[in-house]
Parts: structure tokens; sequence; C-alpha cells
């Protein structure tokens, strides 16, 4: 389990070359012009990221969860944006294929493969973010028709999508009461709001969702009634561990960077990397880092294996990772002095998209609320 | 159509590349070893064939020490057949007439209707042993092509040479190789990665090929580039056209 078998490297070697040579020479420019390439992305589909852990049948690529942490890993050292917007539209094919009748498979999951479709996760609201089960659009039985009325927001990928996996609520019940929907883009009702200006994450756009009167067949419909807050939460397990390995990934790349620029850059007469000071700092990220990976890698098994200790682990994994990596590209910046703060380094990038991963697909408090509780049951 | 491609394994470009001053050879534990980029495009030119046509058989052969069978895993994955790979201590060190000696016994048998090779490679370069090859199967050769047509019947090509640009045509069974204007090869995908190990590749021994390990021609020496010196500036102050001349007219070069 430590050590990658051969195929894992050869898998490694040919995303690092994607990452390397489609990847990160554009990523300064993404950023700062706010494009999302979705030319890249139908790219990587073609080479098979865009179902990684999708059984085959539609065109997934039938590999590991542990094969996905390394892939997203080597994607986010070339830009961890472009790594997450991957890792979310996997979480969403994963949940089609996994909860979808054949039928529904069929229909939707071949060309979510190949990334010439994109898919969006649409669960927080407005007024909703950490407590999702307390979520207020509505989906209504009519015919053999459901219409939704509702909002979503901060939803990646919006306006660019194919398909939004939709969350929905179907009785007054909480969580027992949210059902998943597929509504296809060009629905009527379906509509976009503005890009939001963030922080970072500006290769993807995120945007509301606004559903008004928005009409979909019954058969649209993911799973049965009731259970859509338990197909929204086992995709957001795989997710934590991705968007965590995209932390590794974008948290390793600072390390690198700094290690070179620490041999290189002179004051006192010597190489920086001389002071014993700096050198610690490389080694707590050095170790941080790992520390995550190696979670990161045990809540991969865990999931992949259906073990009952899944869910803990992959939210200790998310914790454990996403603040790795922002810690490793913060400590970056600083190492880097001036510089660090001047995009031309590229570390100020990463400092900005790794921010976001600490917050979203469960902020880490709620990983501590999920771990927390879980070790006071037992 | 059965195409036989030769693949190399150098050491990266990307990399520092040295030669080892004790052996006279290039030192492979300097950079990393991966396929040639120039057989690599040979690799490309004739998946492309196969992509057209899926009956088309598509086989790489390289002669190279047992690591260089990561370079055939690799060029499985990206989509070809089968693998030969000719594997024998006798032959470390081989010089351009025993590899040619040894890459033609091993395409003998194979009864291919089209070889591409690289023009020359980037490691250590000669560029003959396509013209080897082609001589010891009698084969016509397209040498150093810039673009090819590889059609049902025939293959055409155009070549460059220093004396002007020569459109070639052959029938099969032909020999071409491809310069750095052909496309750069594609990625390897995921399932080409996991399949790769279930594609045959065969070893072959110098005995198999019933070839003497016999290396004919021996490096005296060898010298490391110098490094470069500082050139010299000129400042334009009304006549730099004229010291340029100068400069040029002294080294002969005009
Ligand atoms: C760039 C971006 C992209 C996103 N993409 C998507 C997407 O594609 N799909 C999607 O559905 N959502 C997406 N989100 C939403 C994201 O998942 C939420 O922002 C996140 O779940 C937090 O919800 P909130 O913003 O409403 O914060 P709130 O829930 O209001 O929380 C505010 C703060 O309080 C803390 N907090 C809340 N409850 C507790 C508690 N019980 N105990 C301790 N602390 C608590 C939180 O951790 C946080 O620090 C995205 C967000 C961003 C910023």
């Amino acid at each position: 389990m430590f050590e990658p078998t051969e195929d894992q490297l050869a898998i490694i070697e040919m995303v690092a070359d994607f990452a390397t040579e489609q990847i990160a020479p554009h990523a300064a420019a993404w950023d700062r012009d706010h494009h999302f390439p979705v030319d890249v992305l139908a790219e990587a589909g073609a080479l098979g990221m865009g179902g990684i852990y999708v059984r085959e049948d539609f065109g997934g690529s039938g590999m590991s969860r542990l094969d996905a942490a390394l892939i997203f890993e080597e994607l986010a050292k070339a830009d961890p944006t472009i790594a997450a917007y991957i890792s979310i539209h996997n979480m969403v094919v994963w949940m089609i294929d996994k909860f979808g009748n054949d039928e529904q498979r069929a229909a939707w999951v071949p060309q979510l493969c190949t990334m010439e479709m994109l898919g969006s996760y649409c669960l927080t609201e407005p007024g909703v973010g950490s407590d999702a089960a307390a979520l207020s659009t509505r989906a209504v039985l009519d015919g053999d028709s459901y219409v939704l009325n509702g909002t979503k927001q901060f939803i990646s990928g919006a306006g660019s999508s194919g398909v939004y996996l939709v969350m929905a609520r179907t009785a007054d019940t909480g969580s027992a009461g949210i059902t998943a929907f597929l509504v296809p883009d060009g629905t009527p009702g379906l509509s976009f709001g503005a890009l939001e200006a963030k922080m970072g994450w500006n290769a993807q756009p995120t945007r509301q969702v606004v559903m008004d009167n928005v009409r979909i067949p019954a058969g649209n419909r993911l799973g049965e009634e009731g259970t859509g807050f338990g197909i929204a939460m086992k995709g957001l397990n795989g997710g934590r561990v991705n968007i965590g390995a995209c932390s590794v990934g974008g948290g390793q790349a600072a390390l690198e960077k700094s290690i070179a620029y620490l041999k290189e850059r002179e004051a006192f007469g010597k190489p920086l990397i001389g002071q014993q000071a700096l050198l610690f700092e490389i080694a707590d990220m050095e170790t941080e880092l790992e520390t995550a990976r190696t979670m990161i890698w045990r809540a991969a098994d865990a999931l992949e294996r259906g073990t009952a200790d899944a869910v803990r682990l992959c939210a200790m994994a998310k914790r454990v990772a996403t603040d790795a990596g922002f810690n490793a590209a913060n400590t970056a910046l600083q190492l880097h002095g001036g510089y660090g703060y001047l995009s031309e380094y590229g570390i100020e990038k990463i400092v900005r998209d790794l921010r976001v991963h600490q917050i979203l697909e469960g902020s880490n408090e709620i990983m501590r609320l999920v771990i927390g509780r879980l070790a006071v049951e037992r | 159509m059965k195409i036989v491609v030769l693949i190399k394994q150098v050491p990266d470009t990307a990399e520092e590349r040295r030669l080892s001053p004790d052996t006279g050879k290039v030192d492979r534990e300097a950079a990393d070893p991966v396929i040639d980029e120039i057989t690599e495009r040979a690799l490309e030119l004739a998946l492309t064939v196969k992509d057209r046509d899926k009956s088309t058989e598509v086989v790489v052969a390289t002669m190279g020490p047992t690591e260089a069978s990561k370079s055939i895993r690799k060029a499985l994955s990206m989509g070809a057949d089968s693998g030969i790979h000719i594997l024998d201590d006798s032959l470390a060190g081989a010089d351009t007439v025993l590899t040619g000696a040894a890459l033609a016994g091993a395409l003998r048998g194979t009864g291919a209707d089209l070889v591409i090779a690289g023009n020359e490679s980037t490691d250590g370069r000669a560029g003959m042993i396509p013209a080897m090859i082609a001589e010891h199967l009698d084969l016509p050769l397209l040498g150093s092509l810039v673009s090819a047509d590889i059609g049902s019947d025939a293959v055409t090509g155009v070549r460059v040479s220093e004396l002007g640009t020569q459109e070639v045509v052959a029938s099969y069974p032909a020999i071409l190789t491809v310069t750095e204007r052909f496309e750069e090869a594609r990625f390897p995908n995921f399932k080409g990665i996991m399949g790769a190990k279930r594609k045959p590749v065969a070893t072959i021994s110098a005995s198999e090929l019933g070839i003497a390990a016999e290396v004919r021609s021996t490096v005296l020496d060898l010298a490391q580039r110098p490094p470069r010196n500082a050139g010299r500036k000129i400042v334009d102050d009304g006549n730099a056209a004229a010291e340029l001349v100068d400069f040029l007219a002294a080294r002969r070069l005009i």
C-alpha cells in the first residue's frame, strides 16, 4: 500500500507529463484571465480522467480510489484549480454511475467520462452550507415529471456544465426528505448567476444555479425519493479524499519551489538554505505533506474496500491534507520573501487556490464535527 | 498491414546528458531513460495508420539493456500491439555495424510490410542504422522524411536534403525514417497503461539472431565539450556593421 505498483508508476508518469505539458505552462494565464479551459479538460477526459473510478461498461476507467488520489496529486502540482475541478466532475460521474439505473448510466456516463460534457454538484444554497440537510430547494412530482424551484449557491462549473446533479426536497422530513435529480443544461427555467469574483480558483467558474419551475422527466430522479442526502454524502466521501490529494499536490509544488529558491538565493554571505531555521521550515513542510499523503492513501484504501470506518478516515484525510497543503503553500510564500508575494513566482496563486479547500466539501470544522461525534459515540 | 517501429531508449533530453570519460559511452545514470523523441514520433506515425485501420498491426523493436523493457512497455501503453527486445549482455557497447546487423536479424522473421525508424537519435548518433538495415534486408529506404503518406499499396513521402526537396515512393516492403517534423507522440491513456502488461514481448539473444557480437570500431578518445567563453560585444558607435564583417571574415564564416 505504501509503494505504488508498476502500473501506478506508469499512471503517475503519464499524468505528470500531461500536467507539465498541457496545464502548467498556462496555469498563470488561466488564473489571470479567469479562463476555464474546457478543451484541455476534454483532452484529460480522452486519457481517462473523466471517470477514474467509474465502471468500464459505460466508458469509465475502472480504477481505484488510490489511483485517483495519485492522479489528483499530480494534476494539482501543475494547477490546483484544474485538478480540483476534475475531482468535482469525477464525484458527479461516480454518483450517476453508482446510484443511477442502466438507462441513466447509458444516457449520461459516456460523454461525462470523456469530459465532452461536464457535470456540476449542486448541494449548497444561499441559506445553507454546512447544515446541508436543511436545504430548501423543492421538487414536486407532477404527472410523470418533477418541477424544481430554488437556488443553489457556489456551484463549481455552473454555466459550462451539461448536467447538474441537484439535491432537492421532496418531503419535509429533514435529511430523509431529500432526493437527487439530474437536470440537463438548457432545461427551460434553469439559469445561472453572475461569475463570482473569488480569491482563487479563478480558472473555473463559480455561479448560482437558479431553478424557476424547471420541469424534468421523472426518469431523471437518481435513486428513490428520500435517498438524496445519502447519495450526496457518499459522493463527498470520495470528494474529500480527492480534494485532499489536490492540496497535497499544490503543497508539494510549493515545497519544491521553496527548496530550489533557498538553494539559489543568497543573503548574509551564503545561500539561505544554510540557515537552519529555514531548513526546519522545509523539514516541517515535508513531514506534514507526507503525513497527509499517508492519511489520504489510507482513506482511499478504506473507501475502496468499503470499510466501516471509511467516513471517519475520509474526514480526517480531508482535514489533515487541506491544512497541510495550505500551510506548506503559505510557508513557501514566506520563504520566498517579497518575491513570494509577486504573481510571477507562482506561489501566491497556490496559496489562494488551496485556501478554499479548507472550506468546501465540508469545512474543516465540519470534519472535526464528524470525527468528534464518531469518537464519542464509539 | 504490419508495421515495425524501431524505438531507442535514450537519456532524457530535458536533463543534462553526459558521456562517461572512462568508457566513452553515454552515461545512462546521468538522466532518466525515455523513448527517444524522434522514434516516439515514428511510433505516432504508425499509430495513426492503426487509428484509420484497426487491422493494422504495430510492433515495436528495440535493442538495449534490461531496463529498455520500460520503453517497450510505454510504447505498448500508447497503442503498439507487441514488442521485440534484443537483450544480450554481449551486445552492450555495440557499434553501428553490429546494431544494424542485430536489428536487421530481428526484423527478418517479422514479415513487416513497413519498418519505421527515426532518422537519427538524440543521444549518440550516426544516422546510419536505418540505411544499414535497408542493405541487410534489401529494402528501399525512404530516409529523413518530413511527411509521409502510408497508402495500401505504396508509401510516398517528402524528404529534404542539403540539395533540395525530393518526392519519394516505394512499394512494400520498405523502410522509412521520420524527422522531428512529424507529429509529437500521444499520451498513453489509462486503459492503454493497464493493458500494456498483457501484450506480448519477445526477448531475443544474439545467438538466436545468429550474429557474432563482435565490435569492429573502437572509440580512441573523447573530450568534454569546452565550456562556452564569453562572447565579444560590439557596441555600435557608427561602424558596428564593419566590425561585424571583420569578425565573421576573420573566422572564415563569410
Ligand atoms: C469556490 C467555491 C466552490 C464551491 N463549489 C461548490 C459546489 O460545486 N457545489 C456545492 O454544493 N457547494 C460548493 N461550495 C460551497 C461550499 O461547500 C460551502 O461554502 C461550505 O460547505 C461551507 O458552507 P457556507 O459557506 O454556507 O458556510 P457556513 O455553513 O455558513 O459556515 C460558516 C462558518 O461556520 C463554520 N460552522 C458551520 N457550522 C458549524 C458547526 N456546527 N460547528 C462548527 N463550525 C461550524 C463553518 O466551518 C464556517 O467556518 C463551494 C464554495 C466555494 C467557496
